[in-house]
């Protein structure tokens, strides 16, 4: 399936691509097919700048299990220093 | 038919004057021969579609794919594009028409040219297939696993898509309908759905759905392909095109 699942973020933060580092404007989070991932569907996450002449990305693949594991220690970590 | 061909990436005009880059593969051998615009999948202008384009120019068809992300992201690799286009919400309807007008115009212009032209597309693009045939006067367009040409994409999602079945009444040309018995977007009753849509506007249309196969089932390079599934999807495919794109046909 071609699952068109996407949901679309703004976030404040930087990110390293292939250039150097870059400010962020965007997150896309979709269940879809993988560009590299070798499955039929993985969790994708990509951090752009949208507002860049030419839009810069980081990008990961993740096994759905990972993706959860991932948004589980990121939650944690915040709730361990008493973040935001 | 030799299999020679030439290909390259060129410039065509598209929807609302913009220039957009676009893979064209043209048979080297003399000849009239049929347009047929590929429309690629959602990850974009890549290895697979132009591979895709080749086979077409191979088996004596003129055939060009033009990149539908050209003004989200000029000159990026197709996974770079595909994330930003569809950051963005995917391709906008009337401009797919646009572009895909623009890149028939083009291969219409050529010499060896026989008149005739058809759509095929793939994923997200089979689904523009028959949104370009319900729009412009089309000999042939073919349908390979495209989501919601019937049905709503889920809550929340980004892009601006939505279903189409109420344009078939308009189809211009025979409809040709590929895909896997096991896929969700399309799902079997999707697919029910658009052929009783078909059967009511009395329209010309050829559905075949493979046991064992998912969306995707043609992408070479992907997990999901599926080789009995590709193989007969092609042969599905030569008959079609040999019987609506002959000149005299």
């Amino acid at each position: 399936m071609c699952t068109y699942q996407t949901e679309k973020l703004d976030v404040s933060g930087s990110g390293k691509g292939p250039a150097g580092w870059f400010s962020l404007s965007n997150a896309t989070v979709y269940f879809d097919h993988p560009a590299h991932y070798p499955a039929e569907h993985s969790l994708n996450i990509d951090f752009l700048d949208l507002a860049a002449a030419t839009p810069s990305r980081v990008a990961v693949e993740l096994d759905p299990n990972s993706a959860r594991e991932l948004a589980r220690a990121i939650l944690s970590t915040l709730e361990a220093v008493g973040g935001p | 038919m030799t299999g020679s061909l030439r290909a390259e990436t060129i410039v065509v005009t598209g929807h609302g004057g913009d220039e957009i880059e676009a893979y064209i593969a043209q048979p080297l051998h003399d000849g009239r021969f049929a347009s047929v615009v590929v429309i690629h999948h959602m990850p974009g202008f890549d290895e697979g579609m132009k591979e895709i384009t080749r086979k077409f120019a191979a088996h004596g068809y003129l055939a060009i794919c033009p990149n539908l992300y050209s003004r989200e992201a000029p000159g990026a690799a197709p996974d770079e594009a595909a994330a930003v286009a569809r950051a963005l919400g995917g391709v906008p309807d009337d401009r797919l028409v646009g572009d895909v007008k623009g890149s028939l115009d083009h291969l219409g212009s050529l010499q060896s040219s026989n008149g005739r032209a058809a759509t095929i597309g793939y994923c997200s693009g089979g689904r523009q297939s028959f949104l370009a045939a319900c729009s412009l006067p089309l000999d042939a367009a073919v349908d390979c696993y495209g989501a919601f040409v019937v049905g709503n994409p889920p809550e929340g999602v980004t892009l601006k898509v939505g279903p189409i079945v109420h344009m078939a009444k308009d189809l211009s040309c025979p409809l040709l309908g590929l895909f896997g018995a096991d896929d969700q977007y399309p799902s079997p009753e999707h697919v029910a759905q658009l052929e009783d849509a078909l059967q009511k506007a009395g329209k010309t249309y050829e559905f075949h759905s493979y046991e064992g196969a998912g969306h995707a089932f043609f992408a070479t390079d992907r997990p999901s392909y599926r080789p009995e599934a590709a193989n007969d999807g092609w042969r599905r495919i030569w008959d079609f095109f040999g019987r609506y794109l002959a000149t005299g046909a």
